[in-house]
């Protein structure tokens, strides 16, 4: 499958993800998105920062209760909480903010 | 929600009736397939290529491959000899399986899925099959027929629950296994399965968390239990000299309700005292070499586990919340990696984080308040490799009889779901045996339509809010297919989740109580 962003095809595997995590940009979040029919407002984009701060330092995606707490802490113990992660990545923000970060696919039995 | 129909539960009895049958509903592609990287790092055939439409070839030599894979499975494993042989088509397995109930498709009656292979088995390996193939069902081995393994040996979880009707007891998952097997010798490994193999074989774990990342998010759980209750509950990890090494599913430190689960062991480990610690090398209890029939893949995983118990100098190695790694080990770790004879010969090896805990109620050594449940009414899963593939306790039952009682400890509200969809008659969750995969999803979902009627059943009925289970898959299949039927994700709890909410630690102060 490829992705096709400001006319330039970038490779993703079966389910979307980027086949090469170095290529990520923000527009190509924005090119995932948009075949999601999600449009990406800056309550995502608090999320897939950290995402991608954390896979820098971890070389993983964080746990959902690892995201949660980060995100209480960052954003206020109203929003540290899976409730208001899926309210923005329906699909699950442990796989759906993930794909839009550029990271890889949890995988296992998750 | 979904492009395929959702079927429909009713509650009533909770037992789903047996569907009008329906050819080809589930014909299809089956799931993602291997690519050559993935396949390398499990030893098998790689030499496959892409078509433009994105399509896989087979290896170069396929047909010989297949029937030589064959050939040796059914004289290394004289049962698969015995079970290809003898299945007389009575038709006691046809309405047993869950895949079959939810998908009304016909090569999903055990008896027809096993015969996929059965028939190929006929005409290459028995007199009658080679000269009057027509009399007795035999066929060629052709493309079309590998499509056909591949797409319905993916719709078998490979739960055994047919083989409990079997008058013969034919082992259905054994077939589903060799099938896979061979499969995999002619490049249709199934990508689900060996990726994540490789990464336990490269990082330790099927969900491909390094070492710092383990050791970050377990001191999260420390500071969360400490938040929780003001007691320093130890997570350790390559504490060499400790006397346990805990060997769980690496969803454990990732998923929930997995992770409440993983909390409860931590707290009962520390209320009793024990030395306990995890190993980064083999920070996963899951094997999935099992479920694709791979013993050379099956025996690599498990090595790793002696490896550690070794290299860290433990004297018990205990298995947290993991239906197939429990039957890995229960049935198969001595010969996998055995022997264990290092080990500390007063405990079972392995045992289940079950049969400490269970003693632990009984003699009155954790100080429980089964209150803190009350907002709950229990049901509990018997996920089936634990009922149909293990014991626990030592004692005949163990494995339906332990979990219940530990659940009936800590919790006031317990009903259980009919007795025809528990205990050694448990349906599947849907996602065992490699399922569990959102390229499979329309099985998983169908798959699940035999446990949520009877989980309907008990819900409007009996007022069940909750359902425990003890395997990481049955969890996240669950949490992840119950809102199809109009449950949510936040009903499906651990067991050692309610331990964990009912264990009043020595010195516990809670948060709730505090100044």
């Amino acid at each position: 499958m490829a992705l096709v962003v400001n006319g330039v095809e970038v490779a993703t595997d079966e389910e979307g993800y980027l086949e090469d995590l170095s290529a990520w940009t923000p527009e190509i979040a924005e090119a995932m998105a948009k075949e999601e029919d999600v449009e990406l407002t800056q309550e995502h984009w608090d999320i897939i920062n950290f995402l991608r701060e954390y896979y820098e330092e971890y070389q993983i995606a964080p746990a959902v209760r690892v995201l949660t707490k980060a995100v209480g802490k960052r954003l206020g113990k109203d929003k540290g909480n899976s409730k208001y992660l899926y309210s923005l990545f329906p699909y699950g923000p442990g796989k759906q903010a993930c794909k839009y970060a550029g990271l890889p696919k949890p995988t296992g039995c998750v | 929600m979904a492009d395929y129909e959702v079927p429909k539960i009713t509650g009533e009895d909770g037992i789903t009736d047996v569907p009008p049958v329906t050819e080809d509903t589930m014909k299809g592609s089956g799931p993602w397939i291997s690519a050559p990287k993935f396949q390398e790092e499990m030893h098998f055939p790689s030499d496959i290529e892409k078509d433009e439409e994105g399509n896989w070839s087979l290896i170069p030599n396929w047909k010989e491959a297949a029937l030589e894979k064959m050939d040796d499975l059914r004289h290394r494993y004289r049962s698969l000899q015995l079970f290809l042989d003898i299945c007389v088509k009575c038709g006691a397995c046809t309405d047993k399986c869950h895949y079959f109930l939810g998908t009304a498709d016909p090569k999903n009656m055990p008896v027809a899925r096993q015969d996929l292979l059965r028939k190929v088995y006929r005409r290459y390996f028995t007199f009658s099959g080679k000269y009057f193939p027509k009399l007795v069902g035999a066929t060629d081995l052709t493309e079309e027929v590998i499509d056909d393994w591949y797409n319905y040996y993916h719709q078998c979880s490979q739960c055994r629950r047919c083989s409990v009707f079997c008058p013969y007891g034919i082992d259905t998952a054994e077939i589903s296994m060799a099938a896979r097997e061979i499969l995999n010798h002619v490049g249709r490994g199934q990508k689900y399965c060996t990726e994540i193999m490789g990464k336990v074989y490269k990082i330790g774990n099927n969900l491909g968390l390094p070492e710092p990342a383990l050791a970050d998010t377990l001191e999260g759980l420390e500071e969360d239990i400490e938040y929780d209750t003001g007691v320093q509950v130890k997570l350790p990890l390559d504490k060499k000299g400790a006397e346990i090494l805990l060997i769980t599913p690496s969803a454990d430190f990732f998923a929930e309700p997995h992770v409440d689960g993983l909390m409860g062991y931590a707290k009962v480990f520390h209320e009793l005292g024990l030395d306990w610690t995890l190993s980064s090398y083999a920070s996963e209890g899951a094997n999935f070499g099992m479920f694709i029939g791979s013993y050379e893949n099956m025996r690599r995983i498990s090595q790793r586990i002696r490896k550690a118990a070794l290299d860290l100098g433990v004297k018990r190695i205990v298995f947290g919340e993991c239906g197939h790694a429990w039957r890995v080990a229960y049935s198969f770790l001595n010969t996998l990696a055995g022997p264990f004879d290092f080990l500390d010969p007063k405990y079972p090896v392995p045992q289940h984080v079950l049969e400490i805990t269970w003693p632990a109620i009984q003699a009155g050594k954790l100080n429980i308040d089964k209150s803190r449940n009350d907002d709950m009414t229990l049901t509990f899963h018997d996920s089936c490799n634990i009922a149909r593939g293990s014991g626990m306790g030592g004692v005949e039952g163990g494995q339906f009889d332990i979990p219940r009682n530990v659940i009936k400890a800590v919790c006031n509200n317990y009903v259980d779901m009919p007795a025809d969809t528990i205990k050694d008659a448990t349906f599947c969750c849907g996602g065992g045996g490699g399922i569990l995969t959102d390229d499979l999803m329309e099985v998983r979902v169908k798959g699940a339509q035999p446990r949520m009627e009877a989980l309907k059943h008990v819900t409007d009925q009996k007022g069940v809010t909750h359902m425990a289970a003890i395997c990481a898959i049955c969890k996240s299949q669950f949490t992840k297919v119950i809102p199809y039927y109009g449950f949510t994700m936040d009903q499906i709890v651990s067991v050692h989740q309610l331990v964990s909410n009912a264990l009043i630690l020595t010195g516990q102060v809670d948060e709730d109580e505090e100044d």
